[in-house]
């Protein structure tokens, strides 16, 4: 008898189903831009599947497939660019960025932030104002874009293992 | 002028579709919608810019097999494809304008210390920015 496959296990490029229509990808994308127009609001899975016309079943596993990360790290990487950009480009106070860019705890925002980033907010800030204009021919809005964290490093998946899972997730998401 | 880029292209869904999006909500004019067998060439034009054609192509036969043309189709959809940038006089006023229009927005008009910029998507996936230069970089 076969081994049981569970629903943990990850899955090899070729096992990952057909590729999605067109259709359902343009649909997801609908969700991914309302993402990245109000990453400080909250995005429970249900949320979105709503946008995408999808099942919540269907939601996770479908952007995942398409974009590479689940919903809510693909989050995780809008508010801390968006963290990166306040940080670099205004005077409020660290703990105003917290909250403006969707964390409910300023420690939570350290912590993570400083995971992502290999500082802290602080240390972050002085260090962006140390370095010339940047770049400014590019579009302010793609630049930002292009400062965006790849949390393909996992290093969120690291520091979880290192805690033994005793860290809390970021971000509120129905997974 | 007779120098420099005349055609530059898009890869779209459908071209029909894209056809009345380009023309009826965005206000382009086609220059050329002509056909060989199934391979059809569409580009249009911005009324401010003969100079210029924006093609709007599908994917397919003959030009792509269809695993090719299934991988494009999906990047496009999934908005993978590179920025593309309109320029506007009044970028708050061309907003009201497209969106009362049904374009679909994703960023309202944002102001960066003198240029303002807002961001929508085209009916296949093509992003595009459109941003009103700060006056002193006219």
């Amino acid at each position: 008898m076969a081994p049981k496959t569970r629903r943990t296990t990850v899955l090899a490029p070729s096992d990952t189903g057909p590729t999605p229509s067109p259709a359902l990808l343009r649909r997801l994308l609908r969700a991914k831009d309302h993402v990245d127009a109000a990453s400080h609001e909250a995005w429970p899975v249900k949320r979105l599947a709503a946008l995408s016309g999808t099942s919540e079943a269907h939601f996770a596993r479908a952007f995942k497939q398409a974009f590479g990360l689940p919903p809510h790290r693909y989050l995780l990487t809008r508010r801390i660019e968006q963290a990166n950009t306040l940080l670099r480009d205004t005077d409020f106070s660290i703990t105003e960025i917290a909250f403006a860019t969707g964390w409910e705890s300023v420690g939570t925002f350290g912590r993570i932030f400083r995971d992502i980033n290999g500082r802290s907010p602080g240390e972050f800030r002085r260090h962006a104002r140390q370095i010339p204009a940047p770049l400014a021919a590019m579009p302010a809005c793609v630049l930002k874009a292009a400062q965006r964290p790849d949390l393909n490093i996992a290093v969120l998946e690291k520091r979880r293992r290192m805690a033994n899972g005793t860290v809390r997730p970021s971000t509120r998401e129905g997974t | 002028m007779n120098q420099g880029i005349g055609v530059a292209g898009l890869y779209v869904d459908d071209q029909d579709e894209a056809l009345a999006f380009y023309v009826d909500k965005l206000g382009f004019r086609v220059h050329t919608d002509v056909r060989n067998g199934p391979y059809r060439w569409l580009t249009v034009q911005h009324p401010d810019q003969p100079s210029f054609q924006l093609g709007l192509f599908a994917p397919g036969t003959p030009i792509h097999d269809d695993a090719t043309a299934q991988t494009l189709r999906a990047m496009v959809a999934k908005g993978a494809m590179p920025p593309l940038v309109l320029y506007v006089d009044d970028c708050k006023a061309s907003y009201a304008r497209l969106k009362a229009r049904g374009v679909e927005f994703t960023q309202e008009p944002v102001d960066r210390y003198g240029s303002v910029d807002a961001g929508f998507r085209d009916p296949a996936g093509n992003g595009w920015k459109m941003i009103q230069p700060a006056a002193d970089t006219k």
